[in-house]
């Protein structure tokens, strides 16, 4: 069926991303792929994975971008351009295109949990869910014919034969950082909703209307380079220089 | 958006069939004519033609039946549902167009407003997604409405003028949609080329608070599906040479050869009407073509362009 749920649904399980913490360091998208490619579904290809135009089907992605306040394009005007590197997989919105679109019942928003799926076994690889999504959470892969996205690692976070502290999505369990959290958005007393509240967790594109689940968390604010900047820089006065450096300076100065 | 041969055949084969046989179910060409009943059969051939080719882009057709199911939510299942139905009139149309050369008026007016509910679904699978806001308007059914009803009506003044029978009613009726369908067209390129994008790279990544956002690495150094499917990009010095060129072959000529048809003698008008029906077509697939290559996707601006 790929009418979404008429009720809101009692839990919305879903990630919180810090962009404050996220390092760029793309750990998370291996162990994505990692854990992916041998769990739900049909395993996720590489096209010419030894060749020089390599290409594959991810769930996950990290873009890096530049932030640049007004006036930043001048090194130590107003603000300085700051680095933030960007995660992104599936958002499990509630209001999801992709689910809508689908002419099969392939794409479906589970009404237990908000996790939102593909059944492979009837997906006929249109991907007209993939154009649906504003965010490009799904890519169809080339090799199965069939459209994969983020499962919320739906085998591992329900999967008792795992130890509990592996009950998490791969992603979250591999982040070297602690900058991807999980657990549900539904319960405004749990970790990450109280995480999104007090650092003002926001929605991507809200314009598009999909209501995501997951939220993102503002890098926090940074003070200036130039405030930082004084120890660093080689002093060429050695006023106010004590103990043992100072009895040093004045070796040096008589040398 | 990447313009894919299969789809852009599909929408302007099915798109033409679908306009011709909503002509034959009008009942405006006389159904005893050899050209008529060749024009039912020819219908179907591109409908079928085209509806084939649109699922050569599937990655698993051997399930594409399972399409048919979504009807309740999804704008291309009711395009699969829409399109078998309206086989049935059309079939029973050209059945006894071809056997007994009669026109069934109820079967007919039946099968032509299902050809246009199936474009409409065929338009509305674009027109429906957000995240394309070059597609995302009511302009674009429109156009793909009065894109087939021309065809369909440029088709059959090719069938009257073979036939010899009068074709005069065909031409100023296909001139007017002609006119029309540019018109729509032209609009809805006005409202692609001064619109303002809905999503932006600042809330995409929702960083516009702090600055303006710019791509600073790609995630992969390669295409993936979705640079290559969404990535798509051309000049726009090309795209309005591209659109003036499309207006001038499948609008304008196609007018003027229709004036000729109503004014000129019976080889002349041949000559006329068949030409006008293939720069028609030419200029449709220029415009298909460029419906896909000038829309942008909104997760391109998490890509930088
Ligand atoms: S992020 Fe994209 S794929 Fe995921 S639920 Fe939202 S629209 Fe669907
Ligand atoms: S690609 Fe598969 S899941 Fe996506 S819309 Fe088509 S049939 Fe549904
Ligand atoms: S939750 Fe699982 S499938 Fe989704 S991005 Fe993380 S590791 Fe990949």
């Amino acid at each position: 069926m790929t009418s979404l749920p008429s009720l809101p649904t009692p839990k919305k399980l879903g990630l919180v991303i810090d962009l404050d913490v996220c390092v760029g360091c793309h750990a998370c998208v291996i162990s994505c792929k990692e854990w992916n490619t041998g769990g739900y579904g049909a395993a996720l290809s590489d096209q010419q994975p030894y060749g020089a135009d390599v290409s594959g089907t991810f769930l996950n992605r990290i873009h890096t971008f530049e932030v640049v306040p007004e006036g930043g394009q001048v090194i130590g005007e107003a603000g300085d351009a700051r680095i933030v590197h960007f995660p992104k997989s599936c958002l499990h919105c509630e209001d999801a295109p992709c689910v809508t679109v689908c002419p099969t019942g392939a794409s479906y928003k589970r009404a237990e949990d908000g996790i939102v799926l593909v059944d492979e076994s009837k997906c006929i690889g249109c991907g007209l869910c993939a154009w649906s999504c504003a965010y490009g959470a799904r890519e169809m892969d080339l090799a199965a014919g069939v459209m994969k996205k983020c499962t919320l690692c739906v085998d591992r976070i329900y999967n008792e034969t795992l130890k509990e502290i592996d009950r998490v999505p791969s992603c979250v369990r591999t982040c070297p950082a602690n900058a991807r959290h999980y657990g549900d958005l539904g319960d405004p007393t749990s970790d990450v909703s109280r995480m999104v509240a007090e650092r003002g967790g926001y929605d991507l594109m809200p314009e598009q209307g999909t209501r995501p689940t997951n939220k993102y968390l503002p890098p926090r604010p940074r003070k200036p380079l130039a405030a930082s900047a004084g120890s660093a820089v080689l002093a060429e006065n050695t006023d106010g220089a004590k103990g043992f450096f100072a009895w040093l300076d004045g070796m040096l100065d008589r040398i | 958006m990447h313009p894919a041969p299969s789809i852009i055949l599909f929408t302007t084969l099915s798109g033409l069939g679908y306009g011709l046989a909503a002509v034959l179910g009008l009942g405006l060409l006389d159904a005893s004519t050899l050209s008529a009943k060749l024009a039912h059969v020819a219908a179907l051939v591109m409908i079928a033609g085209g509806l084939l080719s649109s699922t050569l882009h599937l990655g698993n057709p051997q399930r594409a039946w399972r399409a048919l199911s979504q009807w309740r939510s999804s704008w291309l299942s009711r395009e699969g549902v829409m399109a078998m139905a309206t086989f049935v009139p059309l079939t029973i149309s050209a059945w006894f167009a071809v056997i007994e050369g009669r026109y069934l008026p109820v079967v007919g007016l039946v099968g032509a407003v299902m050809c246009g509910a199936t474009v409409y679904c065929t338009a509305m699978i674009y027109a429906s997604l957000r995240s394309i806001q070059a597609w995302n308007t009511g302009l674009t059914p429109i156009c793909y409405l009065l894109f087939s009803a021309a065809g369909g009506l440029l088709l059959s003044t090719v069938v009257a003028v073979i036939s010899g029978s009068s074709s005069d009613l065909c031409a100023v009726l296909a001139l007017v949609a002609v006119i029309a369908a540019w018109a729509a067209k032209s609009a809805w390129w006005k409202r692609l080329r001064t619109l303002v994008p809905l999503s932006t790279p600042e809330s995409a990544t929702g960083l516009g608070n702090i600055g303006h956002v710019r791509l600073f690495e790609r995630p992969h150094m390669n295409d993936n599906y979705l640079t290559r499917e969404m990535g798509f990009k051309i000049a726009r010095k090309h795209a309005l040479k591209l659109s003036k060129m499309a207006i001038l072959l499948g609008g304008v000529v196609p007018v003027a050869l229709m004036l000729v048809v109503i004014l000129g003698g019976s080889t002349t008008a041949m000559l006329a009407a068949v030409l006008a029906v293939l720069l028609y077509a030419c200029g449709l697939v220029v415009e298909r073509w460029l419906f896909f290559a000038e829309a942008r996707h909104a997760v391109m601006n998490y890509y930088g362009d």
